[in-house]
């Protein structure tokens, strides 16, 4: 992650107003295109996601984008009559699926934005003219219609071309997605992932809702990620609060974070195996899933770690001896894990099914701002642990893993080192955990806020805004799935179809996380 | 290929005694609320409710299990939290005819639809496949297609762009079939109220046999819900 000098920016006549690692710039709509051009293409700044929020009768904009130790974002008003803004994805392609989102949702018109409509909220079933989440709509009104699928736009147009469907109901224990591959063949030669089938308003359902309740909403919004999501929730409340969390809670925090992390990882490892048709693999890896289930449930009372974040902490303490005995159990259960690790890479078959394929490369990952293991599988290192540092990072030491080859065995290799650094986090903080309370009193305050956290699949932002009452005025999640499924096809063309599911799974990719 | 074997063969069995001994082994289950009549006050238990699942009704404080989704904000909120059971065998029959006829007693063919899941309830179907739970033993198996179906477990609350392939997947099985909702969010809609795009259960779209909640359920409460309906016995000592 580079660093910005922001006098680059005098040339633009804006406000820019620094306080400590937030940047807010003030800009006007006719700015916006070039402004974000220079901060993105020019300085290479990894590009974070669009916040629409609505204020005193006007739309605010809000364009965030991440620099080594600041936040950096970008605020542009317009009157809440205007329903054309100027598309910035000719010059950021990461924000092409964002505006398509907005369209649908707000029913606002992106000028310039090539491919708009159905996204979210599937043509074949919505009118054309719901939208949902203008603050403004009457969401009675709305009669689902149901008409004949409208298909997709073919690009292949070769004699003997065919879309091959998959989905949404398939395979074992899948999610709901679908996708239409366009093939002559063998090869896949176009992939269009239609997602949103599992499309739960979330964001909808929090408006007007307690700031107690929209927590249980973060948690569900991907329940294998649930503490990265509902931390970054609580970050966003805890900075409009100006709460400052004990330093044991953000210490337990840390810890429960890189349990999580390295659960999910064991899972995503367990899926590449069994989509390789390794079989006694997958049941040695699940194991170990299953144990580190358990020692959660143990730890904190549940075993997918709902339900223990809480504004200004922790919602319950866990005990010292609990811990150290807990860290030694993950210990051993990783050493197995290493058994496991190397036997997979002595494996030929195994090997033969995911080097060389899926290839991603680091211009294309930075251009569709893609996050999480999958970039630094590419040698983009966008670890927001390292580069702005939340809770207590800053005091741990670790790597970031990275490799260069953006193949399927880069981001194995990627899951099995995340592992070990979490571990490593995990034991620094077992030697410092301090002693004291876990949650402090809380006062609503009103307000916006913006938390970013880590998450095992990547970059997960938190907008919220608290009006009276301390109920929710807008929430807004940005998830690592979503940029990472908008660069989802380049990784499957140009490959087979037996390599399609193997690439799916080393994404490590959940629709529900996308869908929200 | 096999080292492989060897390395599986060298790990033991580590399956569960259950159904023939119940399974007491510690983090396999968040638990459920109980309630006791004594002297407890659970006004203040019933205000923190973030589902209404506890209630009072005729004086008498109990529990909604269709409706709780373990946020344990009522044994953490301080003091006079409320008891809590490590149990897993809650599921619930809606009707009689819950089960499938005898002839599914050895065997039956399981299909998996996720409706709007978080990933959680879907997550802990799949480990019912792992060596811990081993629903194989039991001659349970999860068929990728829903015409070789006998039953139907939904996970996570319906979305309306979910009902058209739920529905087509329900109508797909043949007869006689059963449906399982599986999760808190599919049996009542837990923390997600239904609106515009999500419905409060799965039963108002297709006819649902038996509930089991949890948000998620653990593997074990799932499994005593496919045994329930495939008639197997169920008694542990």
């Amino acid at each position: 992650m580079k660093s910005i000098n922001i006098d680059i920016l005098s040339d633009f006549k804006i406000d820019i107003n620094v306080d400590g690692d937030k940047v807010e710039i003030e800009s006007t709509m006719e700015n916006n295109p070039q402004l974000l051009n220079t901060l993105f293409n020019n300085n290479e700044l990894p590009f974070a996601g669009i916040v629409l929020d609505t204020k005193d009768k006007n739309w605010i904009i809000y364009y965030i984008f991440l620099s080594k130790g600041k936040k950096i974002i970008i605020t542009t008003k317009m009157p809440i009559i205007e329903k054309t803004f100027k598309s910035v994805s000719t010059y950021i392609h990461g924000a092409d699926w964002f505006e398509r989102e907005l369209e649908d949702l707000f029913g606002i018109n992106f000028e310039g934005h090539p491919k708009l409509g159905d996204f979210i909220l599937h043509d074949d079933i919505w009118p054309e003219d719901v939208e949902p989440m203008r603050p403004d709509f009457d969401l009675s009104s709305i009669v689902p219609l149901y008409r004949k699928d409208i298909g997709t736009k073919r690009i292949v147009k070769e004699k003997g071309s065919f879309i091959m469907p998959i989905g949404p109901i398939f395979s074992g224990e899948e999610e709901s997605v679908h996708f239409r591959l366009e093939t002559i063949g063998e090869e896949i030669i176009k992939c269009h992932p239609r997602l949103f089938y599992k499309y739960r308003a979330i964001e909808k359902k929090a408006e007007n809702k307690p700031v107690y309740q929209v927590l249980l909403l973060s948690e569900r919004i991907c329940g294998k990620t649930a503490v990265s999501h509902s931390l970054a929730f609580c970050l966003a409340v805890e900075e409009i609060c100006q709460i400052k969390i004990p330093e044991r809670a953000s210490f337990l925090r840390m810890y429960l974070a890189e349990l999580e992390r390295i659960r999910h990882h064991i899972e995503v490892i367990g899926r590449i195996c069994n989509s390789t048709g390794l079989l006694v693999a997958e049941n040695q890896v699940s194991i170990l899933e299953e144990g580190l289930l358990r020692i959660s449930q143990e730890l904190t009372g549940h075993r997918y770690l709902f339900s223990i974040n809480q504004i200004g902490g922790l919602s319950w303490d866990i005990k010292d001896e609990l811990i150290i005995e807990k860290t030694k159990e993950i210990g051993k259960i990783l050493k197995e894990l290493g058994k496991i690790k190397k036997m997979l890479i002595s494996t030929s078959t195994f090997l033969d099914r995911l080097e060389q394929v899926g290839v991603l490369d680091i211009s294309s990952v930075k251009d569709y701002a893609m996050v999480g293991p999958v970039a630094r599988a590419t040698g983009y290192n966008n670890d927001v642990r390292k580069y702005i540092p939340y809770l207590e990072y800053r005091d741990m030491e670790f790597d970031v893993s990275l490799e260069k080859e953006g193949d399927g065995y880069a981001r194995l290799r990627i899951f099995f080192s995340e592992i070990e650094q979490s571990y490593n986090i995990m034991e620094q903080i077992v030697k410092k955990l301090p002693e004291g309370k876990v949650n402090t009193n809380v006062q609503l305050k009103r307000g916006s806020g913006i938390g970013i956290v880590e998450g095992p699949k990547g970059l997960c932002v938190q907008f919220v805004r608290i009006e009276d009452g301390g109920k929710i005025g807008r929430y807004r999640v940005i998830s690592p799935s979503f940029f990472n499924w908008h660069g989802y096809h380049l990784a499957v063309e140009g490959f087979a179809f037996q390599d399609f599911p193997i690439i799916l799974a080393t994404f490590g990719l959940s629709a529900a996380d996308n869908d929200r | 290929m096999s080292r492989w074997v060897l390395t599986g063969l060298s790990r033991g069995i580590i399956t569960t005694k259950y159904p023939k001994k119940k399974d007491k082994t510690p983090g396999i289950t968040p638990g459920i609320p109980v309630t006791y009549m004594g002297n407890k006050i659970y006004e203040k238990i019933i205000e923190i409710c973030p589902t209404n699942a506890i209630y009072m009704k005729d004086n008498i404080p109990r529990v909604d299990i269709s409706k709780c989704i373990h946020c344990l904000r009522c044994i953490r909120h301080g003091k006079d939290s409320i008891s809590w059971a490590m149990d897993y065998e809650w599921a619930q029959a809606v009707h009689e005819h819950f089960s499938l006829p005898s002839i599914f007693k050895k065997s039956a063919h399981i299909r998996v639809v996720d409706a709007g899941d978080c990933g959680a309830c879907l997550n802990e179907v799949k480990l019912l496949n792992n060596p811990y739970y081993n629903m194989h033993r039991l001659g349970f198996f999860i068929t990728p297609t829903p015409r070789k179906a006998d039953i139907l477990l939904v996970v996570g609350c319906l979305t309306e762009h979910m009902k058209m392939p739920l529905i087509k997947a329900y109508e797909a099985m043949p007869s006689p079939k059963r449906v399982v909702a599986v999760g808190t969010c599919s049996v009542s809609g837990g923390i997600f109220q239904p609106d515009f795009i999500t419905y409060s259960s799965v039963s108002e779209v297709i006819p649902v046999d038996i509930y089991v909640p949890g948000c998620p359920p653990p593997p074990l409460a799932i499994l005593h819900a496919i045994m329930m309906v495939c008639n197997k016995e169920i008694n542990p000592k």
